[in-house]
């Protein structure tokens, strides 16, 4: 079973001898020279690996991270210091350095701290993968290797891998709240390469989330593994994509990374607090076409992206970011919801307690609209149907963000046609939204394998999108070719 | 005084832990300490927005027993959590199944002495908060003071750094060394007549203080980068001939030595597989992966399994020289170590370059620009779109667009595609601009088509 919140204080106080009067020395340093608030984040992580390569188990690993990140805010400063030593006299000395931000001397009363209890149960799970023997994690990996390599007589290559790992986070703040939280996540990965006459194509497929072993209940390792054979063995038919704005259609699901990269991080309060974002001072006004609803939404059960609390111990939530193309609301962490006078929204995250925490995404996902997923290619006479991605990226402030579509097709004459080799789109945000002309009734979230990076940190996100046509985006193949337009 | 704290305490860590694992009846091990100091100061707006500093050291072991071999690595350096790592490594290497190739590096390739680089530049260690703040303040309003049309900024953060790391094996190895690093980096954005932002950063990064840009210059470059994408549009969609800045060009070295990898041979992962010794590129392109440079951020005395580091040309007059080994890697392809292993303590050793270099040519920027009637000046590249297996390469891009041989007006939101094998053949002219930018130096260089998506 996983911890419950009392589980994890109960841990960190018997284990690690990190109790109330503790903390509350510890925050007692940090305020030392008068700062306005502190907060220690503890974290204690065990994670493991196992990848499986030539047939057999390559490498095995396990590690343990333990450690706790000090915080003091100053306005909208920050003093920010770390520790893995969590002697009390280290953890004193590491509050004191955070607390150079403050330039006074200390007039806070002494913290009082009080274990607050919430509702975690996003991912109460009844078996961690982590507590799982080896031999059966061997096991799923043999079989997604014999199934990759059954799928084909091409695939000349499988590599797979698990990852698995249980963080116990306990936050304490000078506000006197004191919250913790069980986080399990877990992946699995296929790589395949398929070789013909010596030409060879490649794929990786995979998924989890912050679930145990029923994962592969319903996602067994040899589903998993017949997508990435599936993906490489089509590439071996894939044409050059064409260079142009042509019309685009996004499948439902991995095509929530357009989301991900054309709204979400402009959103992030932080860039808006400082108005580098090109959604800066734009709450109420039109950012996409009205068909747009999109929501981050925290409280998903068992994804990947989900959190109960975030690290900075505020409950996480379900929120509205676009309504109908109309720009609702930021993702919030502390410093920007003082900012802005509004209520923290739960998406304060960080990488590890090496890292402050900065608002960021949880899961992504457009709201299902009321097309049929079919009509929606029939009405592009040329274009591009896209289906898995490697990766994007975004600027914030002037909004060009890109994908990388590894799986896609091209759209002749309303029909799907040929495979496209592995092309980047290109567009400007708002811009992509507005062009928004239709929206299926199939949202879908992806399988849990998106890593999101931000200022060098990375979190664990979920995005989800239903099948979407985009009047036009940029679409960075080699073969050149004449636009061509869309049937009403 | 802190640097030889550092580069013993590491050194004696990993020791410990592999006395606990030989003792424990591990055949074959090694263990990887590090210790770092860690400071950096953020501004934005000549305010401070963020001061942090720390000190963090964690410690790996690897053990093999009958070619199984696991990994294990701790923050909790308590002799308990010790106990426990050599147990639990020692249990998973039970799991693993054998590899006839797994295995420590060969003692004759490892390093006797450890040779002298100057990574270590003793000022850094002495840097304090306030003269961290004070790069950080003076790089920003460089950047801020250059036009009144800066109007916003990112903000600009110094950082310095100081590391030691420690490798021991059961074969006798025993080595460690310490290093520092200083950067700095600053955003700003330009606003157009309309109000729109257009952003750009600089940075600067090295092993020693005196080697850093000037904190004002980083700033005006910043802010001159900015300036100049005011008013940008989209291309059209059209294939012409691409200059890369040498910043851009710097990216190019790196994508080649990942191509390199003796890791990504043995995956059949990358398009060199059956191009050893074959002609690859144009005969003008010269570039060499070398970790034994004086005083540059990709130099280090050992690699990460103790094996002496040296120079490796990758890539020869548009001959492909060969790939990049560790040890194990070598040994599954009957190859020698190239002395290329990294090695974090939480895993196995990793092939990667040291320092990259192209070679600058004869050519001035002006003239490879000069010579261009209609083509673009890449500055910008954006997003993952890289197939190593295939060296399909499509990205997100922004520059300048070229006209009549003179940079004519800024373009973005466009995107670049080609073939790297291709794109490597069609460099038609290399620059005499080199700079470094962290370890890789690069001049301007020109392909003389690539694919150019717009409207």
């Amino acid at each position: 079973m996983s911890d419950t919140p009392a589980d994890v204080i109960g841990f960190y106080s018997t284990q690690l001898g990190i109790d109330e009067a503790a903390a509350e020395s510890v925050l007692d340093s940090a305020l030392g020279r008068g700062g306005s608030f502190a907060e220690l984040y503890f974290e204690h992580k065990r994670a493991g690996s196992l990848s499986f390569e030539d047939q057999r188990v390559a490498s095995t690993q396990a590690s343990l991270s333990q450690g706790v990140g000090i915080r003091v805010v100053e306005g909208d400063a920050i003093g920010y210091a770390y520790t893995e030593d969590l002697s009390l006299e280290a953890m004193r000395r590491a509050a004191s350095t955070a607390a150079q931000i403050a330039h006074g001397a200390s007039d806070a009363e002494p913290v009082d701290v009080t274990a607050e209890s919430y509702p975690a149960d996003r991912y109460a799970i009844a078996s961690p993968s982590t507590s799982t023997p080896l031999a059966d994690k061997v096991d799923l990996l043999r079989r997604a290797d014999d199934a990759a390599r059954a799928y084909h007589s091409s695939i000349a290559r499988v590599d797979a891998s698990m990852v698995d790992e249980e963080k116990r986070v306990l936050i304490v703040r000078s506000d006197g709240r004191m919250v913790a939280d069980y986080q399990p996540l877990l992946r699995f990965n296929v790589s395949c390469l398929s070789e013909i006459d010596g030409e060879r194509r490649n794929a990786r497929w995979g998924g989890g989330g912050r679930m145990g072993m029923p994962y592969f209940d319903d996602h067994t390792p040899e589903s998993l593994a017949e997508e990435a054979a599936r993906q490489a063995v089509l590439q071996q038919e894939a044409r050059e994509a064409p260079a142009g704005t042509f019309p685009v259609v996004l499948a439902a699901g991995d095509s929530g990374i357009l989301l991900h990269e054309a709204v979400g991080h402009g959103l992030e309060a932080d860039f808006n607090r400082k108005e580098t974002s090109n959604y800066s001072n734009r709450i109420g006004q039109s950012v996409a076409s009205e068909l747009v609803t999109v929501i981050d939404d925290a409280t998903l059960n068992l994804s990947r992206g989900s959190v109960n609390i975030d690290d900075e111990g505020e409950v996480a939530g379900h929120n509205l970011l676009i309504e109908n193309g109309q720009l609702a609301a930021y993702m919030q962490d502390r410093i920007s919801s003082d900012h802005f006078g509004v209520a923290p929204s739960g998406n304060g995250r960080r990488q590890s307690f090496r890292h402050s925490p900065m608002p960021r995404m949880t899961n992504t996902y457009m709201t299902a609209g009321e097309d049929e997923p079919e009509d929606l290619i029939r009405r592009v006479e040329y274009g591009i149907y896209c289906k898995a991605f490697s990766g994007g990226q975004v600027n914030i402030t002037n909004g060009d963000f890109v994908f990388s579509v590894t799986e896609g097709y091209l759209i002749e004459n309303g029909q799907i046609s040929a495979p496209i080799r592995d092309v980047n789109l290109i567009g400007n945000g708002p811009d992509v939204l507005s062009k928004v002309t239709g929206v299926g009734h199939d949202l879908e979230m992806s399988d849990g394998r998106w890593t999101c990076g931000k200022s060098g940190q990375s979190v664990p996100v979920g995005v989800g999108i239903p099948t979407v046509l985009v009047s036009g985006i940029t679409v960075g193949g080699t073969q050149m070719r004449p636009g061509a337009g869309m049937s009403a | 005084m802190a640097t030889a704290t550092l580069s013993t305490e590491p050194l004696e860590l990993a020791a410990r832990l592999l006395e606990l694992a030989q003792a424990a009846g591990a055949d074959q091990a090694d263990a990887v300490a590090v210790a770092s100091t860690n400071a950096s100061t953020s501004v934005r707006k000549q305010q401070i927005e963020k001061v942090s500093e720390s000190t963090a050291r964690s410690v790996g072991l690897r053990v093999i027993l009958d070619g199984r071999q696991a990994t294990v690595s701790t923050s909790d350096i308590g002799d308990s959590a010790l106990a426990e790592t050599v147990e639990t490594a020692l249990a998973l290497a039970r799991v693993s199944e054998p590899d006839p190739f797994s295995g420590l590096a060969d003692p004759k390739d490892q390093a006797r002495n450890v040779p002298q680089l100057a990574l270590f530049d003793e000022q850094i260690p002495e840097v304090d908060g306030d003269h961290r703040l004070g790069q950080a303040l003076t790089c920003e309003q460089a950047a801020l003071d250059a036009d009144s049309r800066i109007v916003n900024s990112g903000g600009a953060t110094f950082s310095t750094s100081f590391s030691s790391f420690a490798l021991v094996d059961t074969n006798g190895f025993a080595g460690s060394y310490a290093d520092t690093s200083a950067s700095m980096w600053v955003e700003v954005m330009a606003e157009e007549e309309d109000g729109q932002l257009r952003n750009a950063g600089w940075s600067t990064s090295e092993r020693s203080l005196h080697r850093l840009d000037n904190p004002e210059d980083v700033g005006r470059e910043a802010a001159a980068r900015a300036l100049r994408q005011l008013g940008a549009s989209k291309a059209s969609t059209c294939e012409v001939p691409v200059v890369w800045e040498p910043r851009m060009a710097a990216g190019l070295a790196g994508i080649v030595a990942g191509t390199a990898s003796g890791e990504a041979l043995y995956r059949k992962a990358t398009f060199l597989a059956d191009r050893q010794e074959a002609e690859v590129a144009s005969p003008l392109l010269t570039i060499i992966d070398d970790a034994t440079l004086t005083n540059r951020l990709g130099s280090r005395p050992f690699d990460g399994e103790g094996v002496v580091t040296r120079r490796n040309a990758l890539v020869n007059r548009g001959m492909f020289q060969g790939f990049l080994f560790d040890s194990y890697n070598a040994r599954r392809l009957d190859a020698a170590s190239t002395g290329s292993a990294w090695r974090s303590v939480g895993g196995l050793p990793q092939i990667g370059s040291g320092n990259l270099t192209i070679e600058p040519g004869e050519t001035s920027p002006e003239e490879i620009i000069g010579e261009v009637d209609d083509g673009l000046y890449l500055t910008t590249l954006m997003g993952f779109g890289i197939n190593y297996t295939t060296g399909d390469f499509s990205r997100g891009a922004a520059g300048i667009w070229i006209r009549n041989g003179e940079l004519a007006e800024p373009v973005q939101e466009i995107n670049v595609s080609g073939n790297l094998l291709e794109m490597f053949q069609r460099i038609d002219a290399i620059g005499n601009d080199a700079q470094w930018f962290g370890a890789t130096s690069a001049p301007t260089l020109r392909m003389s088509r690539m694919t150019v998506s717009g409207v």
